[in-house]
């Protein structure tokens, strides 16, 4: 039987990754992801975990690592933040590009400067394009849960790309949480061992990260992006959630509807903060205001589909973001946007950036976005953005 | 000389893990000691190059010359993807996912990849002990982006980015010591090499692959064109910086050191230095103060080797 045990996030997050029995570790220490790499390296010292944790001497080696363990075919995993993703940067993009499967748990943090180890979604934008497949949690099950996800997706050989799974630096993974644990027979059910099909291997030598002249190069790119926003790759991330609800009982989508039945205002969220939009949504339904919200789940490949099929009904969308684009649109807004452009019906969009580098957004301030939602609904808005939570 | 093109054939292995068809220019340093140190390497062998000549000569794609498994990613990270890689073979062989057997881990670089960009990867790698081998080919500059200096490019030579002038000798620092740098980390063993020395080039990347634990060879490898020397010349340099003492041979083999090649008087630097236009603008004076340099080195490995 499942059972239900207090943990903080980030030993939920290591434990996941232990209940995947990976091969390989290979990572680097970034507050607020240590106590997930400390875990790991503890259960491999008890011998809890059979896998080979390497203690790179950096982010860039870290992820480095990984490629060179995921080529091989070892179920490979690691974690890291903010300047460790940024350090990571040039490395992300091979994965993708050389179909290397492996799982990553990013604990968003802000970006220097002026350092900040708190969190916001700077870090996940700054490798939006990198080809990674990457899904938000809100709470700490979630985060659990979409470990075992993302290897089942990861390695999935329709799929083989790599997986992000973003959780919120320390609104998660320093928090203490109930979080329900599967049996492992219930775990190994759902995950097949993983049969890399080019793994590196003398019996079957292969090369891997051939350079592209220019008259290849274009059709190596777009056959990545076919690839990446194929039906087939779409289909093994919906039936691995479907799956997973099979069996774990806990069913997940793409993008989550809350309360937008009949909705005019729309809240669009991601991550950690969502719960807290949720608790004023149901004080501003409470006032009789006709206000829902969509949670973005998948954040890559974009889920225009049902983003579009969500938002439909409403008049006004107001999105949070949690990074800044210094001189342009908020990146979900902007992404939330241009989806909706195209509409007949389309919504008046509106951008509210807050909860930067660790700064809080709490249910009052949600209800105060929503209210400035249905004055829009009424009045309109010479604005399309502001800043949320700052003092002047 | 003609009883060696006899021998030579049947002494070594007739494996190829590099196969004809390659890009790398005539008369490449680089190209022969790669040849050389995947016959001694053999079929089961997975190697981690690092961007540079020997990755852009060998796989543009859809073409490869590799006939062993092999990866690029990128330039800087050598140390750390083969360490995945050793580290990814390892675990699966020990939980039974794919069957027990030796299989050589070899990390590929040039001097710029490794010395350079590449040495905290590089570094990180000897420390944590992984079973592998790291070969660093060294051509003394950046070649394959046109020449320019490295911290591998010798005293007085004239690159893109140390251009000679006439305020200026070319590059002003002395070559960085590498193979002491990484014998600096206590690994069981590092050599250096040249293939106008094949059959010990061989002997020590096959040592370098039977050993346990992290192995290094630095293999010196002229190219004709960041050299400016003509094409035919190569094996011939490489032996002229041999018995000139700029390039001595040696092993350090559990911290002890061996001269593999010891030459009771040195033949003059000059000698090695008239042949290449990188050193052409070199006064009689700069000549003389590289020879002192190079003898006083020279003697200081000597002294190591009678030490340890
Ligand atoms: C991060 C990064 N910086 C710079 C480059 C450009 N670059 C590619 S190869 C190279 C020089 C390679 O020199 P070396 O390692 O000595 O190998 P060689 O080509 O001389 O054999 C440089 C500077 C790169 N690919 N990546
Ligand atoms: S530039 Fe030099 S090292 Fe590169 S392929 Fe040509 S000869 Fe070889
Ligand atoms: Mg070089």
């Amino acid at each position: 039987m499942a059972k239900r045990t207090p943990l903080e996030v980030s030993v939920a997050v290591a434990e996941a990754a232990k209940m995947a029995d990976v091969d390989v570790v290979a990572a680097y220490p970034i507050t607020p992801q240590t106590h997930i790499v400390e875990t790991l390296a503890e259960m491999v010292a008890n011998g809890e975990l059979n896998a080979n944790y390497i203690p790179v001497e950096s982010e860039h080696s870290a992820m480095s690592a990984c490629l060179g363990s995921s080529a091989t075919g070892a179920r490979t995993f690691t974690s890291s933040a903010g300047q460790g993703l940024e350090l990571m940067h040039e490395t992300l993009y091979i994965g993708p590009s050389s179909r290397l499967p492996m799982v990553m748990s990013v604990c968003n943090r802000a970006l220097s400067g002026p350092l900040s180890v708190w969190g916001d979604h700077s870090d996940a934008m700054a490798v939006r394009d990198t080809g990674w497949i990457q899904v938000f949690v809100e709470n700490g099950q979630q985060a659990f849960d979409h470990i075992l996800w993302a290897f089942r997706v990861s390695e999935d050989h329709q799929v083989l790309f790599p997986v992000m799974v973003h959780h919120d630096g320390f609104h998660l993974t320093h928090v203490i949480e109930p979080i329900t644990l599967p049996e492992q027979e219930e775990v190994d059910r759902f995950l097949p061992k993983p049969r890399y099909p080019y793994a590196l291997h003398p019996d079957n030598p292969v090369s891997m990260g051939c350079y592209a002249p220019p008259f290849i190069y274009s059709e190596i790119k777009r056959a990545q992006d076919e690839a990446f926003r194929s039906p087939e790759v779409k289909q093994s991330i919906l039936k691995a959630w479907e799956d997973f609800g099979n069996i774990f009982g806990r069913y997940y989508m793409p993008v989550e509807a809350y309360r937008t039945e009949g909705a005019k205002v729309l809240l669009v969220t991601m991550g950690s903060f969502s719960e807290t939009a949720m608790v004023a949504v149901d004080n501003k339904r409470d006032e009789g205001k006709d206000v829902g919200i969509i949670r973005l789940r998948l954040w890559r490949p974009f889920p225009y589909e049902e983003v579009r099929d969500l938002v439909k009904d409403a008049d006004i969308v107001l999105v949070l973001d949690r990074c800044i684009s210094p001189g342009a649109q908020a990146p979900v807004y902007s992404e939330i946007r241009s989806c909706l452009y195209q509409e007949e019906n389309r919504p008046q969009v509106f951008s509210f950036t807050g909860g930067l580098g660790g700064r809080d957004i709490v249910v009052d301030d949600f209800e105060q976005m929503i209210d400035k939602g249905f004055e829009m609904l009424q009045n309109g808005s010479e604005k399309e953005f502001e800043i949320i939570g700052v003092r002047e | 000389m003609e009883t060696f093109s006899v021998y030579v054939p049947k002494l070594a292995p007739k494996y190829e893990g590099l196969v004809p068809g390659h890009r790398f220019c005539i008369g490449c340093g680089e190209a022969l000691a790669v040849r050389l140190a995947s016959k001694a390497l053999g079929r089961d062998t997975v190697i981690t190059c690092a961007t540079g000549c020997l990755e852009i000569c060998t796989s543009g794609f859809p073409q490869t010359s590799w006939n062993v498994p092999w990866i690029h990613t990128l330039f800087e990270n050598v140390g750390a993807v083969a360490s995945g890689v050793e580290s990814g073979l390892k675990a699966q062989m020990r939980k039974g996912k794919i069957p027990e057997k030796k299989i050589n881990s070899v990390g590929m670089a040039g001097d710029g990849g490794t010395s350079d960009i590449g040495l905290q990867a590089l570094s990180g790698a000897l420390e944590r002990g992984h079973d592998f081998l790291y070969l660093c080919f060294d051509n003394e500059a950046y070649m394959n982006t046109g020449v320019q200096r490295s911290s591998a490019t010798p005293y007085g030579a004239s690159t893109t980015t140390s251009p000679a002038g006439k305020v200026s000798i070319g590059q002003k620092t002395w070559k960085k010591n590498l193979p002491d740098i990484v014998a600096a980390h206590n690994i069981p063993y590092v050599a250096t090499a040249c293939p106008s020395y094949p059959f010990d080039l061989m002997e020590k990347v096959k040592k370098g692959a039977e050993t346990e634990g992290p192995a290094y060879v630095h293999i010196f490898s002229p190219c004709p064109t960041g050299w400016r020397y003509p094409v035919d010349l190569t094996v011939r340099i490489g032996r002229l910086a041999v018995e000139s003492g700029v390039f001595p041979l040696y092993e350090v083999e559990d911290g002890s050191y061996k001269l593999n090649f010891d030459f009771p008087k040195l033949r003059p630097v000059r000698d090695y230095l008239k042949a290449q236009g990188r050193f052409r603008h070199l006064s009689d004076d700069e000549i003389q103060n590289i020879q002192q340099r190079v003898e006083k080195e020279y003697k200081k490995l000597k002294v190591r080797c009678q030490e340890t």
